[in-house]
C-alpha cells in the first residue's frame, strides 16, 4: 500500500526564502530591492486595476448607497436617508427569518459537507486502480451549474418524483414521501441534502490536496511503530490537514451563508419564508423591488457578519505557536 | 511562509526579522497609498454615477437610424413577424431606417435600466403593459403622438399614466378555463359561456363534482407553480372578482381597505380553501398545459397561449370557458407586451411614424398571429383565422372586451406585484389570511410614501 517511492508526497518544509546575500553591498541590495519591487507592482497591476474597479468600487459604492433612498429606476436624483434603511431593516421579521434559515443552514451543512468530503477524499486518495474514474464521479456535480442542479433536483423532490418513488419501493409501499419543497418542515433539509451533494466533491479535491502534502515517510514510520489505522488518522493525517482544515472551514461557512441560488430556482424563499435567505432578501429587494437602497443596506448587513464569522473562525483556528 | 520562515535557523532569522520590519513599513505607505487611490477612484465613479439618471441624452436617431429593442430574442416567430413590419416600413420610405435588437426576455427590462442609466436607450422599445406606468414616471418614456388612430384599440392594449398615452400593443392575451366537454358531461356540469359564467358556488359544485369522479387527485390546475408575475397577472382578476384590489385606485397612494379589507380577505380565504380541499395543487406541475393534455387535470386556469395547443390535441372536445363570476363578474388581467418611444431619442417624429406606420392592421395581425394572441383591432381580427367573428378564437375577444382589468397604472406597480406575488404564495401555502395581507398593505403604503406618491 504505501510505496516508499510516491512522488507526489514530497515534504512540505522546502525553504521558500531565498538565502539572502551577505550585507557587505547594502546599495546594491537596496536598488536590487527597489528593482525587484518595481517589477512585482508593475506584474500587480493590471489584475489589481481589474480588482478595485469591479469588486472594490462596487461594494464602496454599494456602502455608500446604503445610507441613500436610491432606486434601480427612478426620476428623481438619490438624495441621503441616514439610517432609515436600516431602522426598517432591524424591524423587518423577513430579515430575522432569513438569519436563522441561514444559521441553520450553515450549522448543518458547514461540518457535513466537510466530513463527507473528507471522507471521499480519504477514499479516493487510496491508491488502487480505477481511481481517477471516481475521482471524476465525485467532481461531476461541481462542474455542473448550480442552476441546472437545482433544476434536476425540482424533479427529484416532486410529490411523485425520484425521492418519493424510491422511498415508497424501499418501504414495499408503507411510506410515501412527502412534498418535500412545499412542507416547510422539510424544505430546508431537502436544499441542504442538495447543497452537500453538489458542493462536497469541490471540498473532496482540496482535502485531497490537503493529503498528498502529508509526508508519506510519516506513514512508514509509523507502519514500522505498528499502529492501527484510527490512530494512523488521528495523529498523523488529521494534524497535517490543520491548514487545509481551517480553508475549508472558511470557506464552506462563506459559501453556506451566501446562499442563494438554490433558493431562486426552487423555492422563492417559500413555503411561507422557510427557505428565505439574507442574499435572496437582497436580490429581491435590490431587482424585484426595485429598492437599491434598501438591497445595499442588507448587503452592508451581510458583509459585516461574514467578516465577524471569518475573522472569529480565523481566531480560533489560528496557528498557536 | 509564515511556518517556512521560522525554521530557518539562528543568524538568518534576525536578519528576516529586520526585512520583515522593512517591508511592512513600505507596505503600510503602499497600503495608504492603495487606499487614497481606490477612495478617490469610488468618488469618482460614483458621482458619474449620480449624473446617470434619466434617458436623456441618448444619441439614438440622430443620423437617420432608428433602433427598435424587443424582448423576444426567444420567439423566433414573433421576432420574425416585428422584422417583416419593420422591412415593410424601410421599403415604404427612404428618409430613416429602422434596425432590430431583439434582447432575451429574461434580461431585457435589466438591458433598458442599464441602457437608460448609461443615456443609450434606443429610439423604440417594447416594455411589458403593467411596466408603463414605472418608465413614464421615470421618464424613459415619453407621450406618444401618432398619425394613426388609437380609439379602435382594445382598451387593455394601450398604456396610460397621468392621462397621458405612452405605449400601444399589437395584442392582448386573455385568461380562461379549458376542460373537456366530455369530462363536463360526466359530472353532470353545464359548460360556462361568456354571458353565463360559472358563479361561485356552481363553481365550488362543479369542483366538487369532478372530484367525485376520482380520475384526478387535484381536478383544478391554477398554476400554482407560476412565479414573477404570473401571480399578480392570474390571482388578482379573482380578487377583483370578490370586490377587493391590490391598491385604492383612486389616487393609488394606499393599498389599505382594498388589499386587507373583509372582501380581500373573503377572496384569500377562498383561494386558500381551493388548495385545502384538494381541488387544486399546492404547487402544480411545470406545464400546466401539458398536465391538462395528459389528463393530469380537469379544468386548467390559463392563456389564450394555450389554446391551440389543446385545439389540436383535443379537437371538438375542448371548451373554452370565461373565468368565475365570485360577485362582481369574471375578471381577467389586461395588458401585454406594447411599444413607446423613449425620451432620449433624437428623432421621435420618425420613431412615431413609424409606429404609426405598424399599427396598419395587416401588420397588427401578421404579429397577433405569428404569437398566437388576440389582435388588438376588430380590423386586424378579421384577418387573423379563429379571430374572425365566427372564429373558435373569437372567445377570448370577447374575455377581454368584457372582463380585462389592468393591473394598477401606477409606477408603485412593480413593487405590488412582488408583494403580491408573496402574499398569494403564503397564502396558497396556508399562512393567516389577515396577517399576510395586512403586512403587504403595510409594505406598499411604505414604499408609496417613500417615493413621495410616485408623483410626476
Amino acid at each position: 500500500m504505501n510505496s516508499s517511492s510516491a512522488p507526489a508526497a514530497l515534504p512540505a518544509t522546502t525553504p521558500a526564502v531565498p538565502s539572502k546575500p551577505s550585507a557587505q553591498k547594502p546599495r546594491q541590495l537596496r536598488k536590487y530591492h527597489r528593482r525587484e519591487q518595481r517589477a512585482g507592482w508593475a506584474m500587480l497591476g493590471p489584475a489589481l486595476l481589474l480588482l478595485l474597479l469591479f469588486v472594490f468600487v462596487p461594494a464602496m459604492l454599494a456602502f455608500g448607497l446604503a445610507f441613500t433612498n436610491a432606486r434601480l429606476i427612478s426620476p428623481n436624483p438619490p438624495t441621503f436617508a441616514g439610517l432609515d434603511n436600516f431602522v426598517r431593516l432591524f424591524a423587518d421579521e423577513g430579515f430575522y427569518r432569513s438569519l436563522l434559515n441561514v444559521a441553520y443552514f450553515a450549522v448543518i451543512v458547514v461540518p457535513l459537507q466537510a466530513g463527507v468530503a473528507l471522507i471521499m477524499a480519504l477514499l479516493v486518495n487510496a491508491k488502487v486502480r480505477g481511481v481517477n474514474f471516481f475521482r471524476t464521479v465525485y467532481f461531476l456535480p461541481v462542474v455542473t451549474s448550480m442552476v441546472v442542479v437545482s433544476l434536476l433536483w425540482l424533479f427529484i423532490y416532486r410529490q411523485d418524483g425520484l425521492l418519493n418513488e424510491i422511498i415508497t419501493k424501499l418501504t414495499f409501499g408503507a411510506v410515501h414521501g412527502p412534498d418535500w419543497l412545499n412542507n416547510t418542515a422539510t424544505a430546508m433539509p431537502a436544499i441542504i441534502l442538495m447543497s452537500v451533494w453538489q458542493g462536497a466533491g469541490f471540498h473532496m479535491i482540496i482535502w485531497l490536496s490537503g493529503l498528498q502534502t502529508i509526508s508519506a515517510e510519516l506513514y512508514e514510520a509509523a507502519d514500522i511503530d505498528g499502529v492501527g489505522r484510527w490512530q494512523r488518522f488521528r495523529y498523523i493525517t488529521w494534524p497535517g490537514l490543520s491548514s487545509t482544515r481551517s480553508l475549508i472551514l472558511i470557506t464552506i461557512t462563506i459559501q453556506a451563508l451566501s446562499l442563494f441560488t438554490q433558493i431562486n430556482v426552487m423555492t422563492q424563499g417559500g413555503p411561507l419564508d422557510s427557505t428565505t435567505t439574507i442574499v435572496y432578501q437582497a436580490v429581491r429587494a435590490g431587482f424585484k423591488q426595485q429598492e437599491t437602497s434598501y438591497a445595499s443596506a442588507i448587503s452592508l448587513v451581510f458583509f459585516a457578519l461574514v467578516l465577524i464569522i471569518s475573522g472569529v473562525q480565523r481566531y480560533l483556528t489560528r496557528e498557536k505557536s | 511562509m509564515a511556518a517556512a520562515t521560522a525554521t530557518l535557523p539562528g543568524r538568518n532569522q534576525t536578519i528576516n526579522a529586520r526585512i520583515q520590519q522593512k517591508d511592512s513599513r513600505v507596505m503600510n505607505t503602499h497600503f495608504k497609498r492603495f487606499l487614497t487611490a481606490s477612495l478617490t477612484a469610488a468618488a469618482l465613479v460614483g458621482s458619474m454615477a449620480a449624473c446617470g439618471t434619466g434617458g436623456g441624452n441618448s444619441k439614438d436617431g440622430a443620423n437617420g437610424e432608428l433602433t427598435l429593442w424587443t424582448h423576444n430574442a426567444g420567439n423566433p416567430d414573433e421576432l420574425a413577424s416585428i422584422q417583416s413590419v419593420v422591412d415593410a416600413y424601410n421599403q415604404s420610405q427612404s428618409k430613416v431606417k429602422v434596425k432590430v435588437q431583439a434582447f432575451p426576455q429574461d434580461s431585457y427590462n435589466d438591458s433598458v435600466v442599464a441602457a437608460a442609466s448609461a443615456n443609450k436607450l434606443p429610439c423604440i422599445v417594447d416594455i411589458d403593459g403593467p411596466n408603463v406606468p414605472n418608465w413614464a414616471w421615470s421618464k424613459y418614456l415619453t407621450p406618444l403622438k401618432l398619425s394613426a388612430d388609437l380609439s379602435q384599440n382594445l382598451p387593455s392594449t394601450l398604456g396610460k399614466w397621468n392621462g397621458q398615452t405612452y405605449s400601444f400593443g399589437y395584442y392582448d392575451v386573455a385568461l380562461a378555463m379549458l376542460a373537456r366537454a366530455s369530462d363536463l358531461k360526466a359530472a353532470g356540469i353545464r359548460v360556462a359561456t361568456v354571458d353565463k359564467p360559472w358563479t361561485k358556488d356552481e363553481f365550488e359544485s362543479a369542483l366538487a363534482a369532478l372530484k367525485r369522479l376520482g380520475k384526478w387527485d387535484n381536478p383544478l390546475d391554477l398554476g400554482t407553480s407560476g412565479t414573477g408575475e404570473w401571480l399578480p397577472y392570474a390571482y388578482s382578476p379573482f380578487l377583483q372578482s370578490f370586490g377587493g384590489d391590490l391598491i385604492n385606485r383612486k389616487d393609488f397612494q394606499s393599498a389599505d381597505g382594498a388589499l386587507n379589507g373583509d372582501k380581500a380577505v373573503e377572496w384569500a380565504n377562498w383561494f386558500h380553501g381551493l388548495i385545502a380541499k384538494g381541488y387544486a395543487a399546492q404547487k402544480s406541475g411545470k406545464d400546466s398545459t401539458a398536465d391538462f393534455l395528459n389528463n393530469k387535470s380537469a379544468i386548467v386556469y390559463t392563456g389564450s397561449w394555450a389554446a391551440d395547443k389543446a385545439r389540436t390535441a383535443l379537437g371538438d372536445d375542448l371548451v373554452v370557458m370565461p373565468s368565475v363570476d365570485l360577485g362582481n363578474g369574471p375578471k381577467i388581467g389586461g395588458g401585454s407586451w406594447q411599444w413607446g418611444v423613449t425620451t432620449g431619442c433624437k428623432n421621435p417624429d420618425a420613431a412615431m411614424d413609424y409606429l404609426s406606420f405598424s399599427l396598419k392592421p395587416e401588420n397588427i395581425a401578421k404579429v397577433a398571429k405569428a404569437t398566437g394572441t388576440i389582435p388588438a383591432t376588430d380590423a386586424a381580427a378579421a384577418l387573423v383565422p379563429g379571430y374572425e367573428p365566427t372564429g373558435k378564437n373569437r372567445v377570448f375577444l370577447d374575455f377581454s372586451k368584457k372582463s380585462a382589468v389592468l393591473r394598477p397604472e401606477t409606477p408603485a406597480y412593480p413593487f405590488i406585484a412582488t408583494e403580491f406575488g408573496k402574499a398569494a404564495q403564503d397564502i396558497i401555502s396556508g399562512a393567516d389570511p389577515k396577517q399576510v395581507l395586512d403586512k403587504a398593505v403595510k409594505n406598499i403604503d411604505s414604499n408609496i410614501k417613500s417615493n413621495n406618491g410616485y408623483k410626476s
